[in-house]
């Protein structure tokens, strides 16, 4: 699990892709757009461990 | 103590009784950047006339943020040191999230630099030391205030112009145009181009207020403060900075639905100043309610008109990238013209200002709306990734980095450019010169101070620099029949390698780097520069 920066320069411009990738959706479609980007990115890690690092990381903040 | 503003005088010019001969370049406005193209021409021995409507300068501080890039180009201006000793020096910058610190960042954390990353000086001092230095040259700078340009028609290869004084209008004719008659351009709306971008529809209310006691507590070193979430004021943000005399800037955004006339009163920013400071007393300076913009123009150089600065592009004031972007500009530009009226360029070399800025516009642009989109979530789910990147940040150092409060203004890399030769090297050709520090016979100098101004070989390797005509030199801990410094502390080998040779444009940008002093292939990156066609 890595909790430091990786997306190095990329960072602003993969926050801005992401509020872009949002845009005009209503609040729930904006949930639901959520939950398929967690699912695909889950496949994309495709590792357990790792992934329920990331759930109990994300659950603890 | 407030600011006096002293008004420039107004003499009726020549104009009005008799015909003035053409003029080679008329700059239509004396904001920062249109003094700054003056004194840069200036230096290079090209007289110019600057038209203003107006006899004072800048009325509120608007820029205070000056980046190191800016500075050392002020510096080969004549004014960069005295904006230094009055300025006020900070690096750091914190981010809060409610009373919390969240990230902090130190934006110049090596020495042997001329220059800070930045010092805060208010607009109206940049402009009246300019306009003070313009009055170095006498013969080269025509300033006329209270000449406000009411129309322009390009008629090829000359532009003709429509000016009102308080004596009546007369019309003057000029080979270059260079429109820098701010963010409202009447320039541009005559011309009828389209000036697109991004329009944020929250309004932010900047305030200076005078005080004696420092708002950063027991911080006495000066530093950037950003709240998001601030818990002395229901909104979104606000923003602290101190500049000199006392004066500090807070920036609190306000939201959408405020009314901008009714915000700026006393009535309702007393109150609101007070909630930062407490009882502590003040004095107000100057307030102002501002919506932002980020936008630009397709093209800056419209054949005989030549727009800089504001007129050219406007971005919100977060990363503070207008007027350090607009003097990028002027930098970019002075030297070009002045190759192309002295036929040791052709005409053509004009485009390159064009596409080189036009990069650099979009890049301050770019990170300026970023910035800007952070701080103003549009919708709940925006405002929703917002806080949570925000309490990620407590634990986790990934999303410390997503926190943007703004991207500082930074030296534009010109890479891309057709006027640069590829080429591998510590320092890339395209990116700017970075200072160091050097001591000559007896002198302590810096790089910056004596590389910028001419095309010029810099190199910190035992190789010995062969003279080509219009080429200046500078050896680093070398001896030779040309200017010869020694590295103070190291920082010009570190920074330059101690194998590599660096021809320099005017404005201080690498252009090319070689392994030997090949005068042929140094002379053919010469002329690239200046636009040769091969
Ligand atoms: C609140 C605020 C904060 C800012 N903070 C920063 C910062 O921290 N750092 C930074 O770099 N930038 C900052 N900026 C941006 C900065 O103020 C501008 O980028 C800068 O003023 C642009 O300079 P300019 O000379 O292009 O235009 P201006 O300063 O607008 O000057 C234009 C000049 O043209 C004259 N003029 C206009 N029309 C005519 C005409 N028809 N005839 C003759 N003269 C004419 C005007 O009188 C004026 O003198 C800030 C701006 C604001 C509003």
């Amino acid at each position: 699990m890595i909790l430091e920066d990786n997306l190095g320069p990329d960072s602003d411009a993969f926050y801005n892709a992401l509020m872009n990738t949002h845009e005009g959706l209503t609040e729930a479609q904006s949930h639901a757009l959520n939950a398929r980007l967690v699912l695909i990115l889950a496949n994309e890690i495709g590792d357990l461990k790792t992934l329920t690092a990331l759930l109990e990381t994300a659950r603890r903040s | 103590m407030a600011y006096d503003y002293a008004p420039f005088p107004y003499t009726p010019p020549l104009g009005l009784t008799e015909p003035e001969q053409r003029h080679a370049i008329v700059i239509v406005g004396a904001g920062p950047i249109g003094l700054a193209m003056a004194i840069d021409l200036a230096q290079q021995g090209v007289a110019s006339v600057v038209l203003d409507d107006n006899n004072v300068v800048s009325v509120g501080s608007r820029a205070i943020c000056w980046a190191k890039r800016t500075l050392e180009i002020f510096d080969r201006l004549g004014i960069g040191e005295r904006m230094l000793a009055k300025g006020v020096t900070w690096k750091v910058g914190r981010n809060f999230h409610g009373d919390k610190q969240v990230y902090a960042f130190d934006l110049l954390p090596e020495p042997g630099h001329k220059y800070p990353a930045f010092i805060n000086l208010q607009q109206y001092y940049v402009e009246q030391y300019l306009a003070e230095r313009a009055q170095d040259f006498p013969d080269l700078i025509d300033l006329r205030f209270l000449n406000k340009v009411t129309n322009h028609t390009d008629h090829g290869d000359h532009v003709a112009l429509s000016i009102s004084t308080p004596d009546g209008n007369y019309t003057i004719e000029t080979n270059y145009y260079i429109a820098c008659d701010g963010a409202g351009s009447a320039t541009r709306k005559r011309m009828d181009l389209p000036f697109e971008g991004q329009t944020f529809e929250e309004h932010f209310l900047i305030v200076d207020v005078e005080m004696e006691t420092s708002p950063f507590g027991n911080h006495d070193t000066p530093e950037r403060w950003f709240w998001f979430n601030p818990p002395f004021h229901n909104g979104q943000s606000a923003l602290l900075h101190k500049q000199p005399d006392n004066i500090y800037r807070i920036d609190l955004q306000l939201g959408p639905d405020t009314d901008p006339k009714e915000e700026a009163t006393e009535e309702k920013v007393i109150p609101r100043i007070k909630a930062i400071v407490g009882d502590t007393p003040f004095r107000l300076d100057w307030m102002s309610v501002y919506k932002f913009r980020c936008a630009k123009l397709d093209r800056f150089v419209h054949n005989r008109v030549i727009f800089v600065g504001d007129s050219a592009h406007v971005v919100s004031p977060f990363g503070a990238r207008g007027g350090n972007g607009g003097i990028q500009d002027v930098d970019n530009l002075g030297w070009k013209l002045a190759a192309i009226l002295k036929q040791d360029a052709p005409a053509s070399l004009i485009e390159s200002y064009n596409t080189e800025r036009v990069h650099g516009s979009a890049e301050n642009i770019l990170n300026s709306a970023r910035a800007t989109n952070f701080m103003t979530p549009k919708s709940p789910i925006e405002a929703l990734f917002r806080n949570e990147v925000l309490k990620l940040a407590a634990d986790h150092s990934f999303a410390r980095k997503m926190i943007n409060s703004g991207r500082l203004s930074q030296p534009c890399n010109l890479a891309t450019s057709p006027l640069q030769t590829p080429g591998d090297a510590p320092i890339l050709p395209g990116f700017p010169i970075i200072d160091a520090p050097l001591e000559g016979s007896n002198v302590t100098t810096w790089l910056i101070a004596e590389a910028q101004g001419q095309f010029t070989l810099v190199t910190a390797s035992p190789t010995p620099l062969p003279a080509i005509e219009g080429i200046n030199r500078i050896g680093i801990n070398q001896q030779a029949d040309y200017p010869c410094f020694i590295s103070v502390g190291g920082h010009a080998e570190t920074r330059y390698g101690t194998d590599k040779i660096y021809l320099l444009r005017p404005d201080g940008h690498v252009c090319a780097v070689f392994n030997t002093a090949d005068p042929i292939a140094i002379k053919a990156a010469q002329d690239r520069a200046l636009g040769a066609t091969t």
